[in-house]
């Protein structure tokens, strides 16, 4: 089978990097350590272990980080080569039942028992054995070598992993699942904060999601959204924002929201909450500014290395927390929320494109352009790709 | 003998009309059968402008004693005067502020009157800078009363500096600074621009606070002000006089002094500006193209800076002084005699060159939300009798409506340009959604109190003052503005006057009757 493979690269990976800064995020596919090959199908990893056939993949912004050669080497260590990214995957069961991978590679997929503590209590997210275990080492499907990933025709899945999708969903909502679980996570850190001010920076897949989970599960008072398209500050408003406008507009909308005053681009008071989801230096610091003192921020986007003034951070006490994935809930399962929530809200509108998968050049182009090409979510149809041959 | 206004009928032969464009012109070739409404010539200015001023305050009008009598030692005095909004554009000096106040001042001094306090009466506007102070008032009286902490700015926000004094039996609050209210005599000196200005609005609204201003300033009273030029016709100028009867039974004595101009408003570097085009000379043409070509050339920034150094010659064609309504009806009568300009019938299509300067940019930018106000609320409603353009006809107008804000005059214009005129353009709507929080926003007050930015609630009014317009008009379109700003503001833009035609004929089919309104100088349509 013909699969999307990322390889150690050193210098493609350098190759890519200097291609998507000089042409933006999403030009240096074709000369970045990905490439469309014949590879096999590996045996399963063991007991409980599934190949499932991918229906739809989804192009993830930490996806696009990692072929524009940009994100952390903080990773380096819990991803191995070469493998098939791919993590937002919808699939087939040999006997037909549609389901979604929930892709992280917790003690249970690698066979450690016991459980870790993170593990022990539902908090798979926060797994301490990543690199260890049956399996190589990998964050998730998507960035191990033992496991293939959803840019490919198949994937394997530990039945821990795997989610039936209810009728009720469409295949092109089902593809949301995993990014609105990671929105569900993080939108729930506000529980408790009834009556909050919230501002969320960002209205990609995962901002809007945010607005949306936020306004579904959350009783905040108001929601602030920065966006930078004018679809998007369509879609924010229908999501449940309150306030919606363009970036440049995001700390006056927040002043006013929080009656606050200011000095120099510091808001006195400003958001209770700040959930940035864009995850750049910019955001950051943005984020700084418009939470009030003692206020939150919860990271959503992935950052990667970044260079920001702390002192606000520090002076102004300002809880900064990351948000990673999805996990067990106090309201339950972050998939199952996330389904009830797509559900509910019918957020299967932000699929945009999907691509075959030796499209892969134009589909990784234009997921990074997403934005400024009216678009939300860009997928990997892989059905397609398997008719087409 | 100046002439008075004329309306042109255009033919093949009529020349291009010129059309105000911002900073910048543009000639227009109208259909032909279209009507040109010029402004009448400027009056001849009084002989004597300082001879009349004594004369007015000598001999006053209606139920009131010559100054002098009113003025006794040990009293207070406060002299309250109109801020930067008026004239337009600032005139030569000395401006007809610092020629009344020097007058009345040595009035008071004559009788030992010690205790004298000027207030800028600025209701909710921006407060004026020294440079604007001095330009008001000469530099005599500024450096006599500034520096003493005697020449204030009416601060409508300050909670020890306004007083309740009652409210009016149609239940308006009556709130008003504070010195004002306790002094034994208040001398308001104005400026009337336009027929709308003066009268019980001068103290009533100038010196009082937000509490009492939206009893006027709102879109019921704006849609029911037909038009602000007429006050009889005017629920803005009723509710204003009731409050200003208010404060005159409640024991409030205010002496009134009202000025008015003659319509001479470009210097003679522009003197095509107040021409009618056929009778343009080649010197006319030459300074026209020199202008122009030179304005094409000039960025934006600069070129507003050039306009913004433009004093206008007008001078005083009337002075009258003494109690409220009496001085108000003979100034009324006088703006008209200057600015009242015949017209037979209304029109499908009301054209309009919108010019750089409004009330509330002086020294600053025409904002998106000031076009729609200078082209609804303040073009469109020059009139007395019924409007211009019929009801459902189409407003054309033309401005490059830039995307462009002046942070520190108009910060919650911006905020209302993005949070609110994003998400509707209905006044109703706006007024009951978004007002208050505005108009209680504390840094918006923080900024009006300490700094030179207008109200808060300000381009609030400036959307009211649209209303009028907005429920009459099917349709507004604006020629050459940015395309952004002029759909954020519910119109329609247009490339050329042509393609505003052209969208035009949905609504008012192919052979619309047309009316172009040749102003500034301004003028108001006496719609028969």
């Amino acid at each position: 089978m013909k699969a999307l493979v990322f390889e150690r690269k050193v210098a493609r990976y350098a190759a890519s990097r200097l291609a998507s800064t000089i042409k933006g995020s999403g030009s240096g596919a074709k000369l970045s350590p990905i490439s469309f090959q014949e590879i096999g199908t590996p045996d399963l990893p063991g007991e409980g272990w599934h190949e499932l056939d991918v229906v739809l993949s989804g192009i993830c912004g930490s996806d696009l980080a990692t072929i524009d050669g940009r994100s952390s080497r903080y990773y380096e260590d819990i991803v191995s080569f070469p493998f098939v990214p791919g993590h937002e995957i919808v699939a087939k069961t040999k006997e037909g039942s549609r389901v979604v991978i929930e892709p992280v590679l917790h003690c249970a997929t690698r066979s450690i028992q016991p459980l870790c503590s993170p593990c022990s209590e539902g908090n798979t997210q926060l797994c301490q054995n990543l690199a260890f275990g049956d399996l190589e080492p990998g964050l998730q499907t998507g960035y191990c070598s033992t496991t293939l990933g959803g840019w490919g025709p198949k994937v394997l899945a530990h039945e821990s992993q795997i989610h039936e999708v209810p009728d009720n969903l469409s295949d092109e909502e089902a593809v949301l699942v995993e990014p609105m679980a990671c929105s569900v996570h993080a939108a729930l850190k506000a529980l408790g904060e009834d009556g909050a001010k919230v501002a969320v920076i960002g209205a990609g897949t995962l901002g809007l999601g945010v607005i949306a989970a936020l306004s579904q599960f959350c009783p905040v008072s108001t929601i602030i959204a920065a966006a930078k398209y004018p679809h998007q500050q369509r879609m924010a408003k229908q999501l449940g924002a309150e306030v919606v406008v363009g970036p440049s507009s995001f700390r006056d909308a927040i002043r006013r929201a929080s009656s606050s005053m200011m000095h120099g681009p510091w808001l006195t008071a400003g958001a209770d909450i700040t959930f940035d989801c864009v995850g750049s230096s910019s955001s950051i610091s943005e984020a700084l500014q418009v939470t009030k003192p003692g206020g939150r921020i919860v990271m959503v986007g992935m950052p990667g290395p970044t260079k920001v003034d702390l002192a606000p951070f520090w002076h102004r006490e300002i809880k900064m927390e990351g948000s990673y994935a999805y996990g067990t809930e106090s309201l339950g399962n972050t998939f199952k929320l996330a389904m009830e929530m797509i559900a509910a809200k019918g957020l299967g509108a932000l699929v945009s494109a999907k691509y075959p998968l030796h499209r892969y050049e134009e589909a990784i182009r234009h997921a990074a352009q997403a934005g400024g090409r009216d678009g939300v979510k860009v997928v990997f149809e892989i059905t397609t790709e398997k008719s087409r041959r | 003998m100046p002439r008075p206004g004329f309306v042109l009928e255009t033919d093949k032969s009529t020349p291009p009309t010129m059309f105000w464009n911002g900073e910048g012109f543009r000639m227009e070739k109208l259909p032909s059968g279209s009507r040109v409404i010029y402004a009448p010539e400027p009056l001849k200015p009084l002989d004597d402008a300082d001879a009349s001023i004594q004369q007015a305050l000598l001999n006053p009008a209606g139920d009131m004693p010559p100054l002098p009598e009113l003025l006794k030692p040990g009293m207070r005095l406060t002299i309250a005067f109109d801020d930067v909004s008026l004239p337009l554009p600032p005139m030569k000096r000395p401006d007809n502020r610092q020629r009344v106040i020097e007058a009345v001042l040595e009035m008071a001094a004559r009788a030992g009157v010690d205790d004298v306090v000027l207030i800028a009466a600025l209701a909710l506007h921006r407060r004026m800078t020294e440079n604007e102070l001095r330009h008001a008032l000469g530099d005599r009286v500024y450096d006599s009363f500034a520096p003493h902490g005697l020449l204030t700015q009416h601060d409508a926000e300050d909670p020890d500096a306004i007083v309740h004094i009652g409210k009016t039996e149609h239940g308006e609050d009556v709130e008003l600074n504070r010195r004002a209210a306790e002094s034994d005599l208040i001398v308001y000196v104005n400026i009337n621009l336009v027929a709308m200005d003066g009268g019980h609005k001068s103290v009533g609204t100038g010196l009082a606070s937000y509490k009492s201003i939206k009893h006027h300033h709102n879109v019921k009273t704006m849609t029911h002000s037909k038009s602000f030029m007429d006050q009889e016709r005017s629920e803005l100028h009723s509710s204003n006089w009731r409050m200003g009867r208010f404060l005159k039974d409640a024991g409030v004595k205010i002496f009134q002094i009202e000025t008015t101009l003659n319509t001479d408003t470009f210097p003679k570097e522009f003197a095509f500006l107040q021409k009618r085009e056929w009778e343009w000379k080649l010197r006319d043409r030459v300074s026209y193209m020199g202008v122009s070509k030179a304005l094409d050339r000039t960025p934006p920034r600069v070129a507003r800076s050039i306009f913004n150094s433009v004093l206008s010659p007008h001078q005083m064609t009337s002075v009258q002084a003494g109690e409220v309504e009496a001085v108000h009806k003979i100034t009324t009568e006088n703006v008209y005699r200057q600015q009242l300009v015949e017209v037979e019938g209304q029109t499908d299509i009301f054209t309009m060159g919108l010019p750089y300067i409004g009330p509330y940019n002086v020294n600053s930018i025409l904002n998106p939300i000031l076009v729609a106000c200078m082209g609804l609320g303040y073009f469109f409603n020059l009139y007395r009798g019924k409007p211009l353009v019929r009801q459902g006809g189409v407003l054309i107008m033309t401005h490059p409506t830039p995307w462009a804000f002046n942070p520190v005059h108009h910060p919650s214009y911006i905020d209302f340009f993005d949070q609110v005129l994003s998400e509707t353009t209905d006044p109703l709507v706006i007024e009951a959604k978004y007002e208050e929080s505005f108009a209680t926003d504390p840094w918006y007050r923080h900024l009006y109190r300490t700094g030179h930015a207008y109200h808060g609630v300000h381009p609030f009014y400036m959307w009211y003052w649209c209303s009028h317009a907005l429920e009459h008009l099917s349709r507004v379109i604006v020629v050459g503005g940015d395309p952004r700003s002029v759909k954020r503001l519910g119109f329609h833009p247009a490339t050329t006057l042509g393609d505003a035609l052209e969208i035009a004929s949905d609504v008012v089919g192919r052979n619309p009757s047309i009316s172009h309104f040749h102003a500034p100088p301004l003028m108001i349509a006496d719609v028969k």
